[in-house]
């Protein structure tokens, strides 16, 4: 037993080390812009870069019109099947499974191919359009992420049985949908949302192959003409990723139980 | 018979602060079936687990025939056990379940198949070895586990609430089989139950456990009929009491509800005035009088449980309520609740138990 | 019978809800997903003047595109071997290992965060890290004496790539492993205990096993996810690194192959490699979980 002990201690400090010594390396390396001494001039040479700002909250705003969608294609979709169409879910869990299959590379040239200029829907022939491309991929690469969080929890509050309950009482499918589902789901919608958040928001390869001005893009174009900025854009990177997974651990806290427990 | 087959001296177990269980002895002999009760909490888990070795003692010793096993590994003990939830390993089928101590143990592939085979009989599935646990029913899993648990021929057996999964039925059935399996291979069991009735319908000797310490310990007559603590008499069994104020210390006069009745004993303390608590079982009270019952109390019906081949009756006595079991009488009506009716005891069965 | 009998008054209209709420999900299933793709095979299987030929799929086999197509396969078998069987020690060092519980807990969130830390600031990490000018590479030279580069070390090469991958890899085997060893009861340990046996031989017998078909279903995701990833390898490298996803990232942006159609091959053989992996798993699962439900 106490062998064993030793041996979980040791296999974590190694992981423990492979993970910490990079994020001290660049952290290290990031204040290493001023000759001589540690200084924050690496990041204040990124935050007064207007390029910085712009790219950086089109990302915000894409990742959040992504979310938006996000939800509006899946909530409804894994409700009612879940509901009325048992039959359709393996057909949403193959369909969900794709997107981790199909690499993004892959989707993003079927894009350019089908929805260029010239085609009946023109999606890239303007820039409103390749945003709304954009955006439509973004959702397409999140929808495994946002469709388990969605499908985890409907799962734990048994919505038939919410559903039937709300239905004796006189409610009708909108004010099921509304007062009674979407509260109850809320902190697994918003797993799926921070997550969509994280894996969006620094995103390079469809951004640029659409030449779309978003972070991503911009991360790769300071790393090729920097030598400090990156390791200072690569801290931040790694902050707003901890925001948005440590938001899904808080929300997690005022998730609802299963009352089916059986442990 | 070896009288000390299994023994355990002054068994003590301390998670930090909380001392579980507290200076436990006891000895049982070789083939005995013992069963530790006790509420949840009472230490009983705890004791069979420092048998198995899943946990060390913070001091005392176990000893099997003779031997210091106290420090010994779980997987040096040569014991078997059977889980709660059956354990069994959902990726080997029965057969390789069963077979798993033998294979640990190196027996070779040939004697491996008789001995599972013989197993499969002895629990009564035979051809069931290329099933998956999966595929059976709960009291099929925990027969299985059984096998696999005395298939290595082991020195002792472990039960740990090996019943409470299960159906009440197969609960039943299982229970009877186990005792028979148990009494055709005498392999010293331990079995650790919070069902007084499973303990008392199986076991040849029983420690009843509270709070880390042993209450009484004897067969289960002795335990029933001659609770030895109050803890005992109401854990095992129903159990009436009676409150009831001291008339006559020397006459053993006591006053209930207004009724005079006399005892056969008073607590040791008793004095005139003061309350005393009197208990019984529901079985020695009868409707109306009846030979040998020196004691007879009027109430009234308050309560009328009908369960089949027995009526359960509650009959208030001012504040007390007793319970009594009668048996259906086809060709009578049970009584009706608010009845007047009329009860009897013997003064012997009723015990004055220490406060 | 008689003729005043009117015909029972037709049921109100009611709104399909469910039909209009899988809608969306189906167009955008179709759009997204389905379309592209089949798009892409039918561009693999077309010449230059619209007419069917399989010349793509042969243009697929000249030595350039088969060195990609093998580096980038032995990079992500690599990085996801190597990823499933350390995240699979630390999942079992911190969750039966009896660390502390509020170890596991933050373990678990950074794997989170970790398995998202992919891409172009990954890149910049690892630079800052094991670069020419990393803090690791200066430390080990100036206090070690071992210099890496010198000794054949290249952050630009297949074991760079490898270790800067591992990043994300073994989180998400972690994240994705953690519910399974959840899931081995501490009764199975003990039984087998009981019947004698040491730990090695639980786990030989009984702990792996049934980990093994989750471990299998997290090493396909994982060598897809290496499989298909750029970003990090771009940020790194540049173009200068033959991998079968840069590859196709600069036919895409300027039809380097000179040839729609091969790019379009190119993609597809993406999708039958990550998608052999999927059913390789799916074959090896089957015969694996014959003990499940």
């Amino acid at each position: 037993m106490k062998a064993n002990k030793f041996w979980a201690w040791l296999v974590f400090a190694l992981g423990a080390a492979y993970f910490i010594v990079p994020l001290l390396a660049t952290f290290e390396f990031s204040l290493r812009m001023r000759r001589g001494t540690y200084s924050f001039d690496a990041y204040a040479s990124v935050f007064a870069d207007p390029a910085f700002a712009a790219s950086f909250s089109y990302s915000v705003v894409i990742g959040l019109v992504t979310i938006a969608v996000g939800i509006l294609v899946v909530v409804p979709a894994v409700y009612f099947v879940r509901l009325r169409m048992p039959w359709l879910r393996p057909f949403m869990e193959f369909i969900t499974l794709l997107p981790l299959v199909i690499p993004a590379l892959v989707l993003v040239y079927g894009y350019i191919r089908l929805y260029n200029s010239s085609s009946i829907i023109p999606f890239t022939g303007s820039a409103l359009g390749t945003d709304i491309l954009l955006t439509g991929a973004y959702v397409t690469l999140a929808l495994p992420y946002m469709y388990r969080a969605v499908d985890n929890g409907m799962r734990t509050i048994d919505i038939a049985t919410l559903t039937e309950a709300a239905q004796i009482m006189g409610a009708n499918q909108a004010q099921i949908v509304a007062q009674i589902i979407l509260p109850n789901i809320l902190v697994a919608i918003l797993s799926g949302a921070f997550l969509t958040f994280a894996i969006v928001i620094g995103e390079f390869t469809i951004a640029s192959l659409l030449n779309r001005p978003a972070f991503g893009p911009y991360l790769v174009g300071i790393g090729t003409n920097r030598a400090y900025e990156p390791a200072a854009l690569a801290i931040i990177s790694f902050i707003i990723t901890w925001g948005a997974m440590g938001m899904i651990n808080v929300l997690g806290r005022f998730a609802p139980h299963t009352s089916a427990r059986t442990d | 018979m070896n009288q000390d087959f299994l023994s355990v001296e002054n068994l003590t177990k301390s998670f930090g602060n909380n001392t579980v269980v507290k200076s436990v002895s006891f000895a049982f002999g070789k083939g005995e079936f013992i069963s530790l009760l006790g509420p949840s909490g009472c230490g009983k888990t705890t004791i069979l687990r420092m048998i198995a070795g899943f946990e060390n003692p913070t001091t005392g010793t176990i000893r099997i025939d003779g031997e210091d096993i106290t420090h010994l590994k779980p997987n040096q003990r040569q014991l078997g056990m059977v889980f709660q939830a059956y354990a069994l390993f959902p990726n080997l089928n029965v057969g390789d379940n069963i077979g798993f101590g033998l294979k640990i143990a190196g027996m070779a592939k040939e004697e491996r198949r008789a001995r599972v085979d013989e197993m499969l009989k002895l629990i009564g599935l035979p051809g069931f070895e290329k099933r998956y646990p999966y595929e059976m029913s709960g009291g099929q899993q925990q027969r299985v586990a059984l096998a696999r648990a005395i298939a290595p021929r082991p020195r002792m057996l472990l039960l740990d609430e090996p019943l409470s999964a299960l159906d009440a039925k197969i609960r039943v059935s299982l229970r009877e089989e186990i005792r028979a399996i148990q009494l055709d291979l005498g392999i010293t069991t331990v079995f650790v139950t919070h069902d007084q009735e499973e303990a008392l319908s199986i076991s040849d000797r029983i420690v009843v456990m509270n709070s880390g310490h042993i209450e009484q310990l004897g067969a289960p007559h002795e335990i029933y009929n001659k609770p030895a603590t109050r803890f005992v008499a109401t854990f095992v069994g129903q159990l009436n009491t009676i409150e009831a104020t001291i008339l006559d210390v020397a006459a053993k006069t006591v006053s209930i509800d207004g009724q005079t009745v006399q005892v056969a004993q008073l607590p040791a303390d008793a004095r005139v005035g003061a309350n005393s608590l009197l208990t019984l079982r529901p079985e020695v009270l009868s409707i109306g009088a009846r030979d040998g019952n020196d004691i007879t109390l009027t109430g009234t019906i308050a309560d009328v449980t009908f369960l089949g081949s027995v009526i359960r009756l509650r009959v208030a006595l001012g504040r007390n309520i007793l319970s009594l079991d009668t048996f259906n009488d086809q060709r009578t009506a049970p009584p009706s609740r608010g009845e007047p009716v009329t009860i009897s005891l013997a003064s012997k069965d009723l015990l004055a138990l220490q406060i | 019978m008689n003729d005043t009998t009117t015909s029972p008054p037709a049921p109100p209209r009611r709104i399909p809800w469910d039909t209009l709420a899988v809608a969306p999900f189906v167009i955008f299933a179709v759009m997204f997903l389905f379309l592209p793709t089949l798009s892409l095979v039918g561009t693999a299987f077309t010449d230059r003047t619209g007419n069917f030929t399989v010349d793509n799929i042969g243009g697929l086999f000249s030595d350039q595109i088969v060195a990609a197509y093998w580096i980038s396969i032995r990079i992500s078998g690599a990085s996801a071997i190597l990823g499933a069987l350390i995240g699979l020690a630390i999942t079992l060092a911190v969750i039966r290992g009896r660390l502390p519980a509020p170890l596991r807990s933050a373990v678990m969130t950074f794997s989170g965060v970790a398995s998202n830390f992919a891409g172009v600031p990954l890149a910049f990490a690892f630079i800052a890290t094991l670069g020419r000018l990393g803090l690791v590479t200066i430390i080990l030279r100036t206090l070690f004496g071992l210099d890496l580069y010198r000794s054949g070390f290249n952050l630009l090469s297949f074991w760079g790539l490898t270790l800067t991958y591992l990043y994300f890899q073994i989180p998400l085997m972690m994240l994705t492993i953690a519910p399974a060893v959840d899931g081995l009861k501490k009764e199975w340990n003990e039984a087998a205990q009981m019947l004698g046996a040491s730990q090695w031989q639980f786990w030989r017998y009984v702990g792996l096993p049934i980990l093994w078909p989750s471990v299998l279903g997290t090493l396909s995701l994982l060598f897809a996810n290496a499989f298909g990833a750029i970003a990090t390898a771009w940020a790194l490298t540049g173009s200068n690194l033959n991998i079968v996803t840069v590859l196709l990232y600069n036919q895409i942006r300027g039809d380097a192959l000179q040839n729609p159609g091969l790019g379009a091959a190119l993609a597809l053989g993406m999708i039958v490699i990550t998608s052999l992996a999927n059913v390789i798993y799916l074959v090896v699962a089957n015969r694996a979980e014959r003990w499940m439900k």
